[in-house]
C-alpha cells in the first residue's frame, strides 16, 4: 500500500465536487420538508436540470444559463407535484415517485439528440493571489461558483429558516398547518413556494452533473443521487449544516475509497465500496441520538395532506 | 410448480397463436443501462435496429432498458416471454441466472445471453473477445504513458473484466517493462459520476492513461479536463473525444450475430451454441487510431491487431505466470477457452487483490 500516492489537497478539492451535486438538492429538499411536504421526486427533479441545464448551455453556449435553465426545469417539475399534491390532495408519497419516474423519462426524451455533445467549459475561479496560496488556494479559492453557491444557499437556509420571519412561517407551516392557516398565513401559497424552491436546488444540484462533474448527457445520469440527497436530510434530521455535513462526508468517503483503491489499500474492496453510505448514516445517527429524540425534530406535518376545510 | 405449468402453457398457447397468424418474429432485448449511455447498450441497441432494418416488416423488437441484474430481471424477461417474445437477447452477465430461471418456463421462446457460461437446450450464450482489443490497448498504452502509471476502472469482479485487465497489462508490460497498473473497481456498468471520480481519483494518483471497462463516457471527460491523459472508448467509439484524450477504442459489433440469429429463428434452425468471437469474424472492432499516437506505435499496434485477427497470434501466450509467481502457461503454450471463460485471477506483474 502506498498511501502517499494520495494528496490530500487533491482529495478535498475533489470532495467538494463530487459533494456539490447532492448537497445542492439535499438543501432544496429540506425548505420543501420543513414546509412539511414529503417531496420524493428529488431524483426526477435532478435529472429534469440536468438536462434541462445541459440543453440551455450547449444551445447558448453559456454555462450561466444552462443553470438558470436547469433551477427553472426543477421548479416546473416540482410546481406540477405542487399541483397535483396541493390543490388535487393527491398521496405526496405516490406522486413523488411518480414524479421521479416521470422526470427520468422526460429527461431521456428531451436529452435524445444531446447523447454525445460536449458541454462548453465552466471557468474556475482563479483568484491572482489566493487560488496560487499553497494548501488553501486549491481547497479554498478555486472552484467554480457553484460550489461557493452551495454553501453560500446552506448559510441562508439556516439563518432564513432561524432568524427570518419568512422562516418563522414556514416552520409554523410544516409544524402545524391548521394553526398556521387559523393565523392567517397561507399554507398551500407558502408550501408551493417552498416545493418550487427545493426542485430549483435540486435541478441545479442535476445541472452540477452534466455541466461540471461528469461533463455531458447521459440518460439516467444521476444514478440515485436524489435518493441519497432524501436520506441525507432525514439522517441530519432537518438541520442545514448537519446536510453539509452528510453530503461532504458522503461525498468524501465515496472520493477516498476509490483513491485507497487506487492507492492498494489492504482492505477488501466490498467494505471500501459500503463505506460511504454506512459511514454517513453511522456518524448522523450518532450525532442525532442522546438528544431528545432526533425524531421529534422532523417537522409534524410532514407528509400530511392540508384542505381549508379540515 | 402450478405457476410453472401455467406460464409455461401460456408461452404455448401464445407461441401457437403466433405460428398460426404468420405473425412478424417478435425478439426481445433486455439492457442493463439506458440506450443513451454512449456504451454497451448504445452498441446493443444498434444491433437491435439493425436487425429491424434487415427484416422490415417480417420482425418485431421490443426492449427494456435499466433492468437491474438479480431478481427483477427475472420479472422483466418473465413479462417478456408472456408477451409472445420468440427470441430474447438478455444482454449482461448479471441476467445470467435469471436467464436459465426463465428459460425454463418457457421451453419455446429461445434466448440468448451475453458474456454469461451457463447454456440449456432454449439457451444460447454469446460474447466477444474483447481481451483481444484489450491487447492492442495494453500495446499503445505501455509505449504512450509517460509516468507509467496506468489507470483502469473496472466494473466487477468476474472473468470477462479479469482477461481485460490481464490482457491490457501483459502487452503494455511487453513494450514497457515499468508500466505499473492502478485498478479501481466501480462495482457498477453505469454511474457516469462515480466513473468520473474513479478517473479523477487514478489522474490525481498519476495515471495518465486510462482504461475503462464502464459503460458511460464519464473518464473520456474528466480525463479531457485534466490534459495530457489519454483514453480508450470503450463499448462504443467515443470517437467525440478524439483524437484527445480518446485514441482509440474497442468497438463491440453484434449487429451480424443478431441478424444471423433472427433469421435461424425465422428459419426454425436455432439451436442453442456458445459464441465467442473477436477481431477476426469482425466482432470486435478496433476504432480508429487518433492522430495523437506517433506513426510507429500505430504500426505496431495495427501489426497487432492483425496478427490477432489472422489467427497468428494469441494474446495469452506463454511464457505467463499467475500473480503468486505459480506457473500458468510455458513458452509457446496459449490458453484455452476454458481457463479464459472462468479466468478469476491476475497474471504475475499485477498488483492487488481481486475482490472475491
Amino acid at each position: 500500500m502506498d498511501l502517499s500516492a494520495i494528496n490530500p489537497v487533491l482529495l478535498i478539492a475533489s470532495l467538494m465536487v463530487a459533494a456539490t451535486p447532492i448537497l445542492l438538492a439535499a438543501i432544496g429538499e429540506l425548505v420543501a420538508e420543513k414546509s412539511g411536504v414529503l417531496n420524493l421526486g428529488v431524483e426526477g427533479m435532478m435529472i429534469t436540470g440536468a438536462i434541462c441545464g445541459f440543453v440551455a448551455a450547449v444551445e447558448t453556449g453559456s454555462p450561466a444559463l444552462g443553470f438558470a435553465f436547469a433551477a427553472l426545469g426543477g421548479a416546473a417539475l416540482a410546481l406540477l407535484f405542487g399541483l397535483l399534491t396541493q390543490y388535487l390532495m393527491s398521496n405526496q408519497v405516490a406522486t413523488g415517485l411518480g414524479l421521479t419516474l416521470f422526470g427520468l423519462g422526460l429527461s431521456a426524451l428531451i436529452g435524445q439528440d444531446y447523447v454525445g455533445i460536449k458541454a462548453p467549459a465552466t471557468p474556475r475561479l482563479d483568484l491572482p493571489v489566493l487560488s496560487d496560496l499553497p494548501v488553501l488556494g486549491r481547497i479554498l479559492f478555486s472552484h467554480d461558483l457553484m460550489v461557493y453557491l452551495s454553501l453560500v444557499l446552506v448559510a441562508a437556509v439556516w439563518a432564513g429558516l432561524k432568524y427570518s420571519r419568512a422562516g418563522l412561517i414556514l416552520r409554523a407551516v410544516g409544524e402545524n398547518h391548521e394553526a398556521a392557516h387559523a393565523l392567517g398565513y397561507k399554507v398551500i401559497r407558502i408550501r408551493l413556494m417552498a416545493i418550487a424552491f427545493g426542485g430549483a436546488c435540486a435541478g441545479l444540484g442535476g445541472a452540477y452533473l452534466s455541466l461540471i462533474r461528469v461533463p455531458q448527457w447521459t440518460e439516467g445520469m444521476t444514478e440515485g443521487a436524489g435518493w441519497i440527497a432524501l436520506a441525507i436530510v432525514v439522517f441530519a434530521s432537518w438541520r442545514p449544516w448537519r446536510v453539509l455535513l452528510g453530503a461532504y462526508l458522503f461525498g468524501g468517503i465515496t472520493v477516498l475509497q476509490l483513491n485507497l483503491q487506487a492507492a492498494g489499500a489492504a482492505i477488501p474492496v466490498e467494505y471500501l465500496s459500503m463505506s460511504p453510505y454506512l459511514i454517513t448514516i453511522l456518524v448522523l445517527v450518532i450525532m442525532s441520538a442522546g438528544r431528545a429524540r432526533a425524531a421529534l425534530n422532523a417537522p409534524a406535518s410532514l407528509g400530511r395532506v392540508f384542505h381549508a376545510s379540515n | 410448480m402450478k405457476l410453472t405449468t401455467l406460464l409455461a402453457s401460456a408461452a404455448l398457447a401464445l407461441g401457437l397463436a403466433g405460428a398460426a397468424a404468420a405473425e412478424p418474429t417478435k425478439v426481445g432485448f433486455v439492457f442493463v443501462g439506458p440506450i443513451g449511455d454512449g456504451g454497451w447498450t448504445y452498441e446493443h441497441n444498434q444491433g437491435r435496429l439493425a436487425v429491424e432494418e434487415h427484416f422490415g416488416d417480417k420482425v418485431e423488437t421490443i426492449y427494456q432498458e435499466n433492468v437491474p441484474e438479480g431478481a427483477d430481471a427475472e420479472r422483466a424477461l418473465t413479462q417478456m416471454a408472456l408477451s409472445g417474445a420468440d427470441l430474447i437477447f438478455t444482454t449482461s452477465f448479471g441476467y445470467m441466472d435469471p436467464t436459465i430461471n426463465v428459460a425454463a418456463k418457457f421451453p419455446n421462446v429461445k434466448f440468448e445471453h451475453a458474456t454469461g457460461y451457463k447454456r440449456a437446450a432454449n439457451v444460447s450464450t454469446y460474447s466477444a473477445r474483447f481481451y483481444e482489443g484489450r491487447a492492442v490497448q495494453g500495446t499503445i498504452a505501455g509505449r504512450m504513458t509517460k509516468s507509467n502509471v496506468i489507470g483502469y476502472i473496472a466494473s466487477f469482479p468476474i472473468p470477462e473484466v479479469i482477461r481485460g485487465i490481464n490482457s491490457a497489462y501483459i502487452h503494455a508490460r511487453k513494450v514497457n517493462p515499468d508500466v505499473q497498473f492502478k485498478v479501481v473497481w466501480a462495482y457498477t456498468w453505469f454511474d457516469p459520476a462515480k466513473e468520473a471520480d474513479a478517473a479523477q481519483a487514478l489522474i490525481e494518483q498519476g495515471a495518465d492513461v486510462i482504461l475503462q471497462h464502464t459503460d458511460s463516457a464519464a473518464p473520456q471527460a474528466a480525463a479531457e479536463k485534466a490534459g495530457n491523459v489519454i483514453t480508450f472508448g470503450q463499448a462504443s467509439d467515443m470517437g467525440e473525444y478524439a483524437p484527445l484524450p480518446r485514441v482509440s477504442s474497442i468497438i463491440d459489433n453484434w449487429a451480424p450475430y443478431y441478424i444471423q440469429r433472427v433469421q435461424a429463428v425465422m428459419d426454425g434452425t436455432w439451436e442453442s451454441v456458445d459464441t465467442w468471437d473477436g477481431i477476426g469474424p469482425g466482432m470486435v472492432k478496433i476504432g480508429e487510431i487518433s492522430s495523437a499516437v506517433p506513426e510507429d506505435v500505430k504500426a505496431e499496434a495495427l501489426a497487432l491487431k492483425e496478427a490477432i485477427a489472422s489467427g497468428e497470434y494469441h494474446p495469452f501466450t506463454g511464457p505467463l505466470n499467475k500473480q503468486d509467481g505459480t506457473p500458468w502457461l510455458a513458452e509457446g503454450e496459449t490458453a484455452d477457452d476454458g481457463t479464459l471463460a472462468g479466468m478469476n485471477f491476475y497474471v504475475e506483474g499485477l498488483t492487488g487483490e481481486i475482490p472475491q
